[in-house]
């Protein structure tokens, strides 16, 4: 116990500011943008649904709950079930065996039903590409607000495309 | 048992890795697997190509891992529908392997006791096999909900617990059905391939100089390993040999994403047992580790760092250094930590004597890789047939034979201490020269193998190249694919809530085996 509090002492705090959110990320005339964050009392709830990633999205995603970036204390928080989520951060190009639980998982979550497309894969369909067993990018499937490039991005860049869903744009 | 034992007239694989090859008949096929499996030879992975187009019919290989070398042994498969002799009677680890061969290929292993589909879900029409050359990869067809048989355990008070294939956390899918009784598990099914996303039929034609990126992505977490095994079969087939920096700095990436999948886990394994601490203490050195690899080899997971013919980046004297400092930092902290998991009695508590394989059954059913190690099988590519710059280095290989979640705790702990160590050594001893040698693609033809020991296991890229500089075929197999089957050996009689934990302690990869 007392090694333990040493450790925690000696660590400190290593929480970094959150990023801006960017504006050409968003997928236009889609639905127009609230500053959703506030109306949720800071409290934003995510599911995080891997449609076919390679898992470099969902290590980076992960990411986020270290304490560099401590989403959390943010107020932003991954959830369990679609049914307690305010969004979905979706990664992959969707697998056709995927596209099935993809849809229900969209069809369960509750408005403002936010979906921020995760990577080059969820982007465009990336290096995967569509074919007998990809369905390409991530809008093929369901409608997406906001898409994050990179592979993977990297966690701030995650952190930005989620701000950028649950902000209002600027004018 | 060495190669030459099979009396099999295998010839020699140009290449970093000792392999042979040899073309046998349904007999002798056979007699190979009976052979290796009464040797307790390791069957390293099996799939199938299709080679009508000149005029060989339909092939299937399959790869033990004798004592000097792997042996690959090819068969035309005969007769219409086309099939060849079943192996996984000898080595179960083959039935999903073969389920999925016939999936993509429409080849079946006659005498085989389950023909259920394994990748294929109803996602394409049964009569569609995407591996064959004639099949259109880019056809999409209607998605339809498949059914699929389970095998259904019966009894009083017996009840199921469909998982997945979304997952509650931040994890990939797959499908997982629990038959419990009370909180115990008398039974799981695991049913995967929901990522599957034709990585195979992907590769056919890519420029051989450019697939290393699909190699690298085909389990994100094991991109540099799948990257050097590429690397590897491609320098194979072209007859190329890497500069001798070029393979030290290879061992330097390799290195560094095993310490990053270890810190990941070991944070992890302590979050699933409830002790939140260990996620911080263990996600802050990861992503220290991580903004290192961006800031010297410009990615943090390291993704095309290994190409075909060397590496992309060649870190300064200064880098280097800066890559042994932080060694230390990182050496110090995980002691720490490890003396805290070590006497944290409710994480001990939850550890031990949890989802145990015992030593024989990981032998027999040939768990590999880091959880083989846990489980008592002493394998490690680095020190049974280490390639430069592993040669020079001693390996240390980590093993337990407990077999249960503490054991594949230990055995992470114990390799963190030996990558940093690879790495200080590395970075002293890299010698100096080019980083990069043009590979000479454009007439190559034939076939090459890459066998390299990742964070998870070994994993095999099997590379048949066109002769115009494309590749023909490529497979990439995980060494998921043995040890999946494992997990659900490990978790009977366990209680549902360990079944996070002790998952988290193979972290097995669903990308890497569902292709």
């Amino acid at each position: 116990m007392l090694f333990l509090g040493r450790q925690i002492l000696k660590a400190g705090i290593c929480t970094e500011k959150a990023p801006e959110p960017n504006d050409a990320w968003r997928i236009d005339g889609e639905r127009i943008q609230d500053n959703v964050l506030r109306l949720l009392g800071r409290a934003l709830t995510i599911r995080q649904v891997d449609a076919g990633s390679c898992n470099g999205c969902e290590l980076e995603i992960h990411a986020l709950n270290n304490p560099y970036y401590n989403l959390e204390g943010r107020g932003i928080r991954f959830v369990a079930s679609p049914r307690h989520a305010d969004m979905l951060l979706v990664t992959g190009p969707v697998a056709a065996n995927m596209k099935i639980a993809v849809r229900r998982a969209y069809e369960a979550t509750p408005e403002p039903r936010l979906v921020v497309a995760v990577g080059d894969c969820g982007c465009t369909g990336g290096i995967f590409g569509e074919s007998y067993a990809s369905c390409g990018r991530v809008s093929n499937v369901i409608p997406v607000d906001v898409a994050v490039p990179g592979c993977p991005p990297p966690p701030l860049e995650i952190l930005r495309g989620i701000l950028t869903a649950v902000t209002a744009k600027q004018p | 048992m060495r190669i030459a034992d099979a009396g099999l007239d295998l010839q020699l694989l140009a290449g970093a890795m000792p392999a042979a090859i040899v073309a046998v008949d349904d007999a002798q096929w056979s007699a190979a697997a009976e052979a290796f499996a009464s040797a307790g030879v390791r069957l390293v992975a099996l799939w199938g190509s299709d080679r009508r187009d000149l005029g060989e019919g339909f092939v299937v290989m399959a790869a033990y891992a004798a004592a000097d070398g792997l042996a690959c042994v090819r068969l035309r498969a005969a007769g219409e529908p086309p099939s060849y002799p079943d192996v996984s009677s000898r080595f179960p680890a083959a039935a999903r392997m073969q389920r999925a061969l016939f999936d993509l290929l429409g080849v079946r292993a006659h005498g085989a006791d389950d023909e259920r589909p394994w990748l294929r879900h109803g996602a394409w029409p049964e009569d569609f096999f995407p591996l064959r050359r004639d099949a259109d990869g880019g056809r999409s067809f209607d998605v339809e909900q498949e059914r699929y048989d389970f095998v259904t355990v019966a009894g009083d008070g017996v009840h199921e617990i469909p998982v997945g294939p979304i997952h509650a956390g931040i994890i990939e899918p797959g499908h997982f059905r629990f038959s419990i009784v009370g909180e115990k598990v008398l039974r799981l099914e695991e049913r995967l391939g929901y990522v599957h996303k034709g990585i195979d039929k992907r590769f056919e034609g890519m420029p051989l100089g450019d697939a290393h990126q699909l190699a690298g992505r085909v389990s994100g977490d094991s991109t540099v390993a799948y990257a050097w095994a590429y690397a590897m079969a491609a320098e194979s087939v072209a007859g190329c040999e890497v500069p001798p920096r070029a393979a030290w700095l290879r061992a330097l990436l390799l290195e560094r994403e095993r310490v990053a999948n270890h810190l990941g886990d070991l944070g992890a394994l302590g979050n699933d047992a409830a002790l939140a601490f260990g996620l911080a203490q263990f996600s802050r050195l990861r992503e220290q580790w991580l903004r290192t690899n961006s800031e010297v080899f410009g990615h943090r997971l390291l993704m095309d760092c290994i190409v075909p013919g060397g590496v992309a980046v060649d870190p300064d004297a200064g880098a280097l250094e800066r890559l042994r400092a932080q060694c230390d930092g990182i050496e110090g902290e995980v002691r720490t930590l490890r003396t805290i998991y070590d006497e944290h009695a409710g994480l001990q508590d939850r550890f031990q004597a949890t989802g145990i394989v015992t030593p024989e059954l990981a032998a027999r059913l040939g768990l590999a890789g880091l959880a083989g190690r846990a489980s008592g099988q002493a394998r490690d590519l680095r020190v049974d047939f280490p390639c430069a710059p592993y040669d020079r280095l001693d390996v240390r290989r980590a093993g337990d034979g407990r077999g249960d979640v503490a054991a594949r705790v230990a055995v992470r702990f114990d390799e963190i201490a030996e990558s940093l160590r690879l790495i200080r050594a590395i970075t002293q001893q890299a010698p100096a020269g080019e980083m990069r040698r043009e590979l000479s693609v454009e007439s190559a033809a034939g076939f090459g193998i890459g066998w390299v020991e990742g964070w998870r296991g070994d994993l095999l890229v099997a590379l048949e190249a066109d002769g115009s500089g494309r590749v023909r075929r490529c497979h990439c197999h995980d060494p998921s694919w043995q040890n999946w089957p494992l997990l659900e050996h490990a978790v009977i009689g366990n209680i549902v809530p360990d079944f996070p934990l002790i998952n988290k302690s193979f972290n097995l990869s669903y990308s890497g085996q569902d292709l």
